[in-house]
């Protein structure tokens, strides 16, 4: 438990492409920050939030108030270190209070270069980007002329078009191997199986909380860049193939849905995220950008065949496009109840599936467990 | 799955009066359940027996039974309505339990009623310790270690094993008692050794201690489909070790990571999934050791709660409602989110501000309470605020309790043990000195390492004093999150303190969003509170409104329910149409309950049938006028004039009803007149004359009305001088009084003086105002409604106890037993010429007293009064909805209201206690009001109503066995008949020795029984071995007897009905014969009303 003292305010600015501008005070990191401003509707997460590689290019605005509250552990990353351009919230905690904490928000995003501004309406802003669609910004604690930060703002890169994954993949292959944190397993029942799998990830900005589940749910596990060959690929014989989730748009990532296309058929395929986009892609689908994404852990998606309901993490902005996907191929597993989005399919004829949420959450509930053990059955079946 | 065609009819039990720890909450809840079902066409029958609810307004289930929540009558009208099923779990702990005791009578099996919502085996499984804990254990969830003991060696190994602090709790015993915790081996021979004799079967549970872990809660919904979502996470600001109820919460829970709150999430499905609450809500707890994360389950309740109220107004979620539609086979998914309209309630509501609950307590009015905050609920109420922050949302809810605070201090009330703090040079100087003096700071960290009401307060005088968050977590194990946004809170205070008004625009927009009020600001900067307000209008700064949405701004929200802040973004929008603001009653405290809401809901009612748009301000989550779905806008905001005026502001209504919500709202009317706004209904200068000494004492010469003597006084010798004058007994209490707050009745001058030196502190400010005490005098309370021109009298009820009996605690009957017809008449008369006179558009309600035939008047409230429910359901006219029609300009002639109406049937309005929460405290009644709650008891006759009365207050009569009796001198002659009455009803009949040789003189049979000083076995061992069915004992009149005090007080612990007045008793013996002779039955309220009122009495 630490007892830090009250931070010596900074002032800072937030920009936005349409010209609005808000004042409040930095934190984290001093300097100017670029990036699509998107919001997270999260209660609690916001270490995995900003670790999170699928934030490259984005600058995260946290709708809870109060954030901070339990300092950063090394347990709850995602990656090595955060992925968010910049960091948007009401109000910094002046304390951490947690006992796994490890270092103060403030004190990680400081070491880690990442620019946040605190004492916004945060809300208002949330309104703006779901009334107006998401919107290019910059954070600054050094250009302090509102007009010329916004201009900056509107010469600064798309995110549609954009191909972020080459910015966070994986240089090298690497194998991974953790288990899950002790005392939060879950599901409790399932210790580590036997890894008596082997499955290869392609890295488009894999969280590691994929990993460690892979490796939970019984699948020796190899991270592979996303730019790795389809022969290369098969050339590890895997069981399955797992394509990951990543930033970005993913209709400019055409390496990737080239070397999908060749695996499919090839080897049992599941995808989460970008990975399913990639593969909608790959099927012959068309994605499109959504006007503010989905970013929380509390959207209710339907899954077709059960007609149960799972309670999902979610962050993405673009989106499967339900009618450009071949009939005859493609089955719809899951939809999302807010708003109807294609959240799942799979492949009729071959051992492919993906959903376009997070299931292995981290931040978010634990409902869709379920589909790593789908995954494994998969590959059971095929191998 | 689309709902069951099944069932046709559902009966939902209410959860009866007002109690510590069951309040409005339930009507909420059952009002929505009521409304949800009949909405998807099922045929609802409801049971509740208290009448100032809303769900027994008769347009709310189809048929109405305000009848005793008890298993004989829930049988009766099973027999009588057949229902298919019954929904036992929106009527709170009472509702749950009489659906267990019928389930196991085989009531339900016997008719063939299915119970919906929870089965039997569910609830079971949650609130037996026993099954509860076998079922964690199975699931694999962490539980306080725990084990029997039934010899103190046992307790001693299970305490090696467990390791200290550890709890002993024995089984069986009444009401917790000789539970205790235990930090070494000499305490736990001591406890093990009470507990094992306390205990009626000798078996004591030794149990882990988590006293001072962090305290969660969860709020989940599960439905036939086994879909799982959490509604809301609640974190106690207070620790382990106080009961929930009496802690400050706060939502969302805040010093969780993602993966502790997921661990916790999954726990809560594991446990309603284990439990088998297959359609509904359940409130889950947990506690989590702040240094190693170990998480335990503390205890779930299979069915909506207090907690799943301020959830539901929390987030926006109606929980209550949608486990209706979840009993009767609706899944999540196909129930609309009421705010969004397009998304579907199968998900999971996320917040974007903070929501602090704060528990309000009555310790006042206990002389002699432990005011201690323990495992056992003590408050009788409770405020919710919204802010964006923790620190906002504290201080708006501090100046919500009604407790004259206006935030976390610094508003002239602050007082660190003896010293207050009235100006802010003292508080400035207290400040400055404080850090250096002798003592403080031990003596601040001995006071706050005990939890009491203040608590909150003197965390910021320990970080005045100097002491560090470290040391103030150490001593209350409140989490250090929340210790620094207090230290938040009072660093900013200091910077108040210190720059002044001039301070800077900046400053005071932070001071703003900390939750500082105007009066805070005006109290730093020595300016009033209009010139704050002025100079905040100025810079610029001014309350924003934003949303409680259910999503935090993802998705369009249609329910305009609103929190103030200090931000960018104001969203409401204000519409063109004609508008009226209706102010709520706050906080419910005794003295100020849920009738007022009931009065203000039946308003928004009536406006909304006029066509006018309604807007509500209340601050108590447990309330209907809280539900976003009553008023056509909610602002959840406190009562101060601050609040309203912004709101007012905003919205511009026509005018605002004032006189529905009790004295919280009529407090600001003269302030809110002055700042122009119009009040609708009853002018604020005829509140004041009815408030004013001098100029009521004018307005009652004009009409002819007698006044008790009285005379006011500002030190005690004018004190002693005006009561020699009036002659004792005299009616003592401070001026501004609600709900009798320290009023006495005083027999003589020794007596007086201590009341004066020790009660009130007579100041320039607060005189102390001294009545004639009319003794042996009858009480009558008259409603009238009013549109200024036209005056009816909706009831005319008469007290069963006599004067000086505060009006709350008194049984009542409509209409009158035992007045003459021309008093009647000559009240009604009097009273219409007192609404002619103050002009009464509206309530109003008169309290007189008649003492041999001559009438005095007691008190006019030119507002709605505690009654107008009770009164609206005997006479079966909303007298609340009407009079708001009338302040909306409506005659009583358009409202077709312009004859008195008599109903043939006898309503009586019975209190409810709290006693057995605050053991040792005496029960007799007196001036000052302590009941809580209320019931109604109807019947076509007054002993039969009694009887359903007493039954329905928790009291029910016995029809025999064993009666003590012993009452006061003067009432001896009196108690004869009543003895013989029992006497021939075949009771045998105790007495100590005086009162016995008394009634054996008078031909009464009477056992001889010890007095507690006399020797054993004496009554108290009598009452103990349930060998006492009745107690009669009135008090005799100088202070508080011991060992009559002793007697009434185990009584209430032993359950045994405690008879303290002369009429009482009388209408209890005819009550008993009533019900010994004939078989009692049950009618609803909408039998009642159709055609059986006359306009004679």
């Amino acid at each position: 438990m630490g007892f830090s003292k009250g931070l010596a305010p900074v002032k800072a600015l937030l920009a936005l492409e349409d010209g609005s501008v808000l004042e409040g005070e930095g934190f984290g990191s001093e300097g100017e920050t670029y990036g699509e401003l998107v919001f997270n509707t999260s209660l609690s997460g916001y270490q995995e939030i900003l670790t999170d590689p699928s934030y490259k290019g984005q600058i995260v605005i946290m709708t809870n108030p109060h954030i901070g509250n339990y300092g950063v552990n090394a347990d709850d990353e995602e990656a090595q270190h955060p992925w968010v351009e910049g960091f948007v919230v009401r109000e910094l905690s002046p304390v951490v209070s947690n006992f796994r904490s490890d270092m103060s928000l403030d004190q990680y995003l400081k070491k880690h270069k990442i620019v946040g501004i605190q004492g916004v309406d945060t809300r208002k802003l949330t309104k703006h980007l779901r009334d107006h669609g998401a919107k290019r910004a910059a954070i600054s604690t050094v250009e302090l002329d509102s007009k010329r930060l916004v201009k900056k703002v509107k010469d600064s890169p798309e995110m549609a078009g954009a191909d972020w994954v080459k910015a966070v993949t994986c240089k090298e292959p690497y194998d991974f191997d953790e288990t899950l944190l002790h005392g939060y397993e879950w599901p409790e029942k399932l210790g580590p199986k036997p890894k008596q799998y082997f499955a290869v990830c392609i890295d488009g900005g894999i969280k590691k909380m994929i990993l460690r589940k892979l490796n939970q749910h019984g699948f020796r596990v190899k991270v592979v860049p996303a730019h790795t060959k389809a022969e290369e690929i098969l050339s590890y014989k895997p069981d399955g193939v797992f394509l990951s989730n990543g930033p970005g748009d993913p209709a400019a990532v055409t390496y990737l849905i080239d070397t999908t296309r060749k695996l499919i058929g090839k080897v049992p395929i599941f995808g989460i995220c970008l990975g399913h986009q990639i593969l909608g892609l790959a099927l012959g689908g068309k994605t499109y950008k959504l006007k503010f994404g989905h970013r929380g852990g509390n959207h209710p998606v339907m899954d077709l065949f059960t007609k149960k309901i799972e309670v999902t993490s979610q962050n993405h902005g673009f989106a499967v496009d339900i009618e450009s996907l071949p009939k005859n191929e493609i089955e719809l597993t899951h939809i999302n109840l807010n708003d109807k989005t294609l959240e799942g399919m799979r492949h009729k004829n071959h051992p492919v599936f993906s959903v376009q949420y997070h299931p292995e959450n981290s931040p978010g509930p634990h409902d869709s467990d379920y589909l790593f053990e789908r995954f494994y059955a998969m590959v059971s079946h095929h191998a | 799955m689309p709902k069951r065609e099944d069932i046709k009819k559902i009966l939902i039990i209410g959860s009866g009066p007002i109690i510590i720890g069951q309040a409005c909450e339930f009507d909420y809840s059952g009002t929505q359940a009521c409304k949800a079902l009949k909405e998807e066409g099922y045929e609802v029958i409801l049971i509740n027996s208290n009448p100032a609810t809303i769900m027994t307004d008769p347009e709310m289930a189809d048929r109405t039974y305000i009848e005793p929540i008890s298993v004989d009558f829930l049988e009766k009208i099973i027999e009588k309505e057949k229902p298919d099923a019954c929904l036992p779990t929106m009527g709170g702990q009472t509702g749950l339990n009489v659906a267990v005791e019928a389930y196991e009578k085989g009531v339900f099996t016997k008719h063939g009623v299915e119970l919906i919502g929870a089965r039997y085996e569910a609830i079971k499984k949650a609130e037996n310790r026993q099954l509860f804990k076998k079922a964690m254990e199975k699931i694999g969830l962490d539980l306080p270690r725990s084990g029997f003991a039934h010899t103190v060696e046992e307790a001693f190994k299970l305490a090696g094993e467990i390791g200290y602090p550890i709890v002993v709790r024995p089984s069986f015993t009444l009401g917790g008692s000789g539970s205790g915790i235990c930090f070494n081996r000499d305490e736990l021979e001591y406890r093990a050794r009470l507990g094992l004799e306390y205990s009626t079967i000798h078996e004591i549970l030794i149990e882990e201690s988590v006293l001072g872990w962090k305290e969660f809660e969860l709020e989940v919904m599960r439905d036939i489909k086994d879909n799982y979502i959490v509604i809301c996470s609640i974190e106690n600001f207070d620790p382990m070790g106080i009961h929930t109820g009496d802690s400050i919460t706060v939502a969302p829970a805040q010093t969780l990571t993602d993966k502790e709150y997921q661990r916790m999430r999954d726990a809560g499905r594991k446990v309603i999934s284990e439990i088998g609450v297959e359609t509904g809500g359940s409130n889950i707890q947990f506690a989590i050791h702040p240094e190693t994360g170990r998480m335990v389950v503390i205890e779930m309740n299979p069915r909506v709660s207090r907690s799943s109220a301020l959830a539901s107004k929390a987030t926006g979620f109606p929980i209550a409602k949608f486990a209706a539609k979840l009993a009767v086979g609706y899944t999540l998914d196909e129930i609309p989110n009421d705010i969004t309209k397009y998304t579907p309630a199968s998900f999971e509501p996320t917040i974007d501000y903070c929501v602090v609950k704060i528990p309000r307590f009555a310790f006042e009015k206990f002389e002699g309470v432990d005011d201690t905050l323990t495992t056992q609920m003590k408050s009788v109420g409770e405020v919710m605020s919204i802010g964006r922050t923790f620190k906002e949302a504290i201080q708006k809810g501090l100046r919500s309790l009604e407790i004259k605070r206006f935030g976390l201090g610094g508003d002239g009330k602050d007082k660190v043990f003896e010293e207050t703090l009235e100006t802010k040079e003292k508080l400035v100087e207290w400040i400055r000195s404080s850090p250096s003096r002798v003592g403080l700071r031990e003596k601040i960290i001995h006071y706050i390492t005990v939890p009491k009401q203040d608590r909150l307060f003197y965390i910021k005088y320990a970080y005045y004093a100097g002491l560090l968050t470290e040391e103030i977590y150490r001593a209350t194990k409140i989490d250090p999150w929340f210790l620094e946004q207090i230290k938040q809170i009072v660093d900013l205070e200091k910077e108040l303190l210190k720059k002044g008004a001039e301070g800077g625009r900046e400053l005071l927009k932070k001071a703003k969003q900390y939750g500082f009020s105007d009066r805070q600001l005006a109290f730093y900067w020595e300016i009033k509170e209009n010139q704050v307000r002025a100079l905040r209008k100025k810079r610029g700064i001014e309350a924003v409104f934003k949303l409680v949405d259910t999503c935090a701004a993802e998705f369009r929200a249609y329910t305009p329910y609103f929190y103030s802040t200090y931000e960018d973004e104001d969203e409401t929008i204000p519409s063109q149409k004609k508008k009226v603001m209706i102010l709520g009653g706050g906080p419910n405290r005794i003295g100020q309950g849920i009738e007022f809401d009931y009065c203000c809901v039946q308003a928004v009612f009536a406006l909304k049938e006029l066509g006018y748009e309604t807007i509500m301000v209340n601050s108590n989550p447990e309330t209907v006028s809280t539900d976003y779905d009553t008023a056509d806008k909610l602002f959840f905001e406190p009562l101060t004039l601050e609040d309203v005026l912004n709101i007012y502001e905003r919205e511009k209504p026509i005018g605002v009803i004032i006189q529905l919500g009790g004295q919280t709202p009529l407090n600001l009317a003269k302030r809110l007149e002055r700042e122009g706004i119009p009040i609708l209904g009853t002018s604020a200068e005829s509140i004041d004359v009815a408030e004013d000494r001098e100029k009521f004492k004018l307005l009652l010469q004009k009409i002819g009305l007698n006044q008790p003597k009285n005379g006011i006084a500002f030190n005690l010798d004018e004190a002693t001088g005006v009561a020699r004058t009036i002659g004792y007994p005299v009616v003592t209490r401070p001026s501004y009084v609600l709900g009798g707050r320290a009023m006495e009745i005083v027999y003589d001058e020794s007596f007086l003086r201590k009341y004066i030196s020790q009660a009130v502190e007579a100041s320039e400010e607060h005189p102390v105002l001294i009545d004639q005490f009319l003794e042996d005098a009858m009480e009558i309370d008259v409603d009238l409604i009013g549109d200024g021109k036209t005056f009816v009298v909706g009831g005319v009820l008469e007290h069963i106890e006599e004067a000086g009996i505060h009006s709350g605690d008194s049984a009542m009957v409509l209409p009158p037993f035992s007045l003459k017809k021309e008093l009647v008449d000559e009240l009604i008369l009097k009273t219409k010429q007192l609404a002619q006179e103050l002009e009464v558009v509206g309530l109003m309600n008169v309290q007189y007293a008649i003492q041999k035939g001559v009438i005095y008047c007691l008190e006019v409230n030119p507002r709605a009064s505690r009654t107008i429910p009770f009164v609206s359901k005997a006479i079966g006219i909303p007298l609340a909805r009407l009079a708001a029609k009338a302040m909306a300009g409506k005659s009583l002639k358009e409202l077709g209201f312009i004859q008195e109406r008599w109903p043939r049937h006898v309503s009586i309005k019975e209190s409810v206690f709290p006693f057995i929460k605050f053991p040792g405290v005496d029960i007799i009644l007196s001036p000052e009001m302590r009941s809580t709650g209320e019931v109604m008891g109807i019947d076509e006759e007054l002993g039969r109503a009694f009887y359903k009365a007493q039954e329905a207050a928790w009291s029910k009569l016995p029809l025999g066995g064993k009666v003590f009796i012993s009452v006061k001198e003067e009432d001896k002659p009196k108690v004869i008949p009543i003895a013989q009455k029992l006497s021939e009803l075949g009771f045998l009949l105790v007495a100590t020795k005086g009162t016995a040789e008394f009634l054996r003189r008078s031909g009464v049979k009477t056992e001889i029984v010890l007095k507690l000083a006399e020797g054993r076995p004496n009554i108290s061992d009598l009452i103990r071995n349930n060998k006492i069915q009745l107690v009669i004992n009135t008090p005799s009149g100088k202070g508080p007897m011991l060992d009559e005090a002793k007697i009434r007080s185990l009584a209430v612990s032993f359950n045994v009905p405690c008879i303290t007045t002369i009429n009482a008793a009388r209408v209890a013996a005819s009550g008993i014969e009533s019900a010994t002779k004939g078989n009692l039955e049950v009618k609803t309220i909408q039998d009642y009303h159709r055609g059986l009122c006359t306009t004679k009495l």
